[in-house]
């Protein structure tokens, strides 16, 4: 079990599908079996408990059946026993970009991460496959007491605050990858913001997939104390591989009493990637959780991100834009709990299908019928660039008693040839039209992002449409 | 520079449209062709500009010699052709500002950036000329727009975009006589000898405004008659019947 070298890959122009022949020095093997959460376990020292949750999870998965019964048939073809799930080169993440190895560093390079961290980040994690190999946080927010290390070192140093939230908000029987994740799960983030720390900048987060056949499980816990406010970024990637590779994460926020977190995520998986999160915030009394969820590529995305409204006047939102190109299916949407009263929730969900393409929205919006004064808005829209693309809208919004307030809204439109005509005319070619077109649909949400993910988010928009066209 | 039309036969579906059609686009002037509806002015404008649906069975259009036919819409905007379309198509949520800087930014060299300073320095400039408010740039591609707008819309990305080849269809309908007045004062301020300016309609009234230099009947898919600016006041009192008894005896 160990120095696996991965085979060569061709490196093609789109910014994240290059691959860089690297060596492991900690490997699981293929397959999963309790041995193999014996090695994670061991290979990072966890503690007893931690070990026994893994086991206990590793149960629980197998008991589970996979949800096809409501979702795609697709994940059949995810083929378990394939998979390895544990690859690294050590466990301890280095502090500056010098120590990291020189073909990881370059990886990270080429993504531009060291660069955004100079320009306008308060700290970053980079994972390559399954560890960190940089995390660092910026002297001037730790001294705040801003904590923002990887899972391990979280559970380690600071169990007191980890194993009080961790697997609270989502438990391990939340659905059978939660289950996954909470069996091996290796690398994330654990984020700690002391009461009325407003972390000024955000902390990045970015997830490399390198290895073929291979599950990237990461786990990430973000608390922020009582009035603090933060702002979490992730970024994913991974080459084209001929072979299905799995990345299943769990992420839990909790927003401590008039805390707001907000969240974003830009990712932009190969097509080969099977993308199964479980994302989930709990916002105690007048907090605040906003998810900002930009999903494109990957072959199969299922993934709802939610809020436990558990405090009074607590908001929750989530802003969804997902993209559908042919032979991809994102079955993305929102869930919203409402527990108490006068709680808000918004969600605003935005599809994108491309030729074949299939997007599917799912939404839950529980409002039970003790509360009062609470509000639900959902909004789904959905862009066709194609005939043969696929929409379906399953909002399940259950909203009981009468002092409380929902609004749904849908629609569908269609990039027609008129409009494509149009725009070629002005000497746009057909890709840089469709681009556009998709760009004016997601404008209203992109403009309450931050300024650098709006521009990374255009450009895996127009990436995307010149690989669809001729 | 020269945009000649040789014995274009289009069609759409089964249908033909254009059969046999003789025409020469000249750099500096004004050229007008009238004809009644359904005679095949739009389908003609769009076949110069590539629309995917319409099939030409035979003829050439040749910009500067060199047969058009094979290439992509963008790529004749590219290379000079413009077409002020009579229903432009709306673009939700996209700002004129943006459409334009994404039209400019096509025209530049693969992997040169928009200077975006130049850029607005020359919108506001053209949109000063054409006195439109700085507002309209914000608002999105003709949503919402009054058939007014629409039209000011196009000529601003004529003004922009500094066509060789400018074809104007229908640019006068729905416009009621203050827009008229307005856009075509743009399209006065801006032709002359570095551009060709095809306006097409089918009543006189946009050419009191818009003064051609030629006027050209077409009827049936083919040019059938040719003149002068007194041609269309001709039209205007005779109607279209009295040339195709006319062209019949050509013929
Ligand atoms: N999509 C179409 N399918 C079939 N016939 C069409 C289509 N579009 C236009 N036509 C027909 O082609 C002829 C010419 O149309 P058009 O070029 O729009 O005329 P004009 O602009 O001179 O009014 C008309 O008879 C019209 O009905
Ligand atoms: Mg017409």
């Amino acid at each position: 079990m160990s120095q696996t070298a991965t085979p060569d890959i061709d490196i093609d122009r789109s910014v994240g599908d290059f691959h860089y022949d690297t060596s492991y020095e900690f490997d699981a093997g293929v397959g999963l079996s309790s041995k193999t959460v014996d090695y994670i376990c061991d290979v990072k020292g966890d503690p007893q408990w931690i070990r026994d949750f893994r086991q206990k999870a590793l149960k629980i998965f197998e008991s589970k059946p996979m949800p096809t019964h409501w979702a795609t048939e697709d994940l059949e073809n995810i083929i378990f026993k394939n998979i390895r799930y544990y690859l690294s080169k050590g466990q301890v993440p280095k502090r500056t970009w010098e120590e990291v190895p020189e073909d990881v560093k370059r990886t990270f390079e080429r993504l531009g991460i060291p660069e955004a961290e100079r320009k306008f980040l308060s700290g970053v994690e980079a994972q390559f496959d399954s560890e960190a190999a940089y995390s660092n946080i910026k002297a001037i927010v730790a001294e705040q007491g801003v904590i923002f290390v990887g899972s391990t070192e979280g559970l380690h140093k600071h169990p007191e605050i980890f194993k009080k939230w961790f697997g609270k908000v989502i438990p391990t029987t939340d659905n059978k990858f939660s289950a996954l994740n909470s069996a091996v799960f290796s690398g994330g983030s654990f984020i700690y913001i002391p009461p009325g720390v407003k972390v000024k900048h955000p902390l990045q987060a970015y997830f490399r997939i390198n290895a073929q056949n291979f599950g990237q499980f990461e786990r990430t816990l973000i608390i922020a104390d009582e009035g603090a406010e933060v702002t979490y970024m992730e970024g994913c990637t991974a080459p084209k591989f001929e072979t299905a590779t799995l990345h299943s994460a769990v992420v839990e926020l909790v927003a401590l009493k008039g805390a707001k977190i907000q969240y974003i995520t830009v990712q932009n998986w190969s097509s080969n990637v099977f993308n199964l999160v479980t994302k989930r915030g709990l916002a105690m009394e007048d907090a605040e959780i906003k998810w900002i969820d930009c999903n494109i590529g990957s072959r199969l995305t299922m993934k709802y991100p939610g809020v436990i409204l558990k405090g009074r006047k607590a908001r929750g939102e989530v802003i969804s834009i997902a993209m559908a190109n042919s032979g991809q299916h994102q079955d993305t949407g929102a869930k919203m709990y409402h527990l108490a009263d006068d709680t808000t929730s918004n969600i605003v969900a935005k599809s994108i299908g491309i030729g074949s393409g299939r997007s599917t929205y799912r939404g839950m919006v529980h409002i039970p019928k003790h509360l009062k004064g609470c509000k639900n808005n959902t909004e789904c829209d959905a862009l066709l660039i194609n005939t043969n693309s696929r929409t379906d809208t399953y909002p399940a919004i259950q909203v009981r008693g009468n002092k409380n307030s929902v609004q749904h809204e849908a629609s569908v439109s269609k990039v027609s040839a008129d409009q494509i005509f149009y725009m070629q005319q002005r000497g746009m070619t057909e890709a840089q039209a469709m681009s556009l077109s998709v760009n004016g649909f997601v404008n209203d949400l992109v403009r309450q992002f931050p300024l650098e993910y709006s521009v990374e988010l255009k450009r895996l928009i127009d990436m995307e449409m010149e690989g669809s066209v001729g | 520079m020269s945009l000649i039309i040789k014995d274009l036969h289009a069609s759409i579906g089964e249908r033909q449209i254009l059969k046999g059609l003789n025409f020469e686009m000249k750099p500096g002037k004004v050229q007008a062709i009238m004809g009644p509806n359904g005679s095949g002015k739009s389908t003609l404008s769009k076949v110069i500009a590539g629309h995917p649906d319409y099939t030409v069975t035979a003829g050439e259009i040749l910009l500067n010699g060199e047969n058009i036919l094979e290439m992509e819409p963008d790529a004749r905007a590219r290379a000079g052709i413009f077409m002020a379309f009579q229903y432009p198509s709306e673009i939700p949520g996209v700002t004129i500002a943006n459409f334009l800087r994404a039209a400019v930014q096509a025209r530049l060299p693969e992997g040169e950036l928009i200077d975006a300073v130049e850029f607005y320095e020359t919108l506001y400039a053209k949109m000063d000329m054409l006195e439109m408010k700085r507002e309209f740039t914000t608002r999105f591609v003709n949503e919402g727009f009054s058939g007014g707008e629409k039209k000011r819309n196009e000529i601003l990305q004529m003004a922009m975009l500094e066509p060789k080849f400018a074809i104007l269809d229908e640019t006068d309908s729905g416009l009621d006589i203050d827009a008229l007045r307005i856009v075509s004062q743009g399209v006065n301020k801006l032709k002359g000898p570095h551009m060709g300016v095809l306006v097409i309609t089918h009543y006189q009234r946009l050419l009191n405004y818009i003064v051609p230099d030629e006027v050209h009947v077409l009827m049936n898919g083919r040019i059938v008659q040719s003149g002068g600016k007194e041609l269309a006041l001709e039209l205007e009192a005779k109607g279209y019947d009295w040339i195709k008894e006319d062209s019949l005896v050509a013929a």
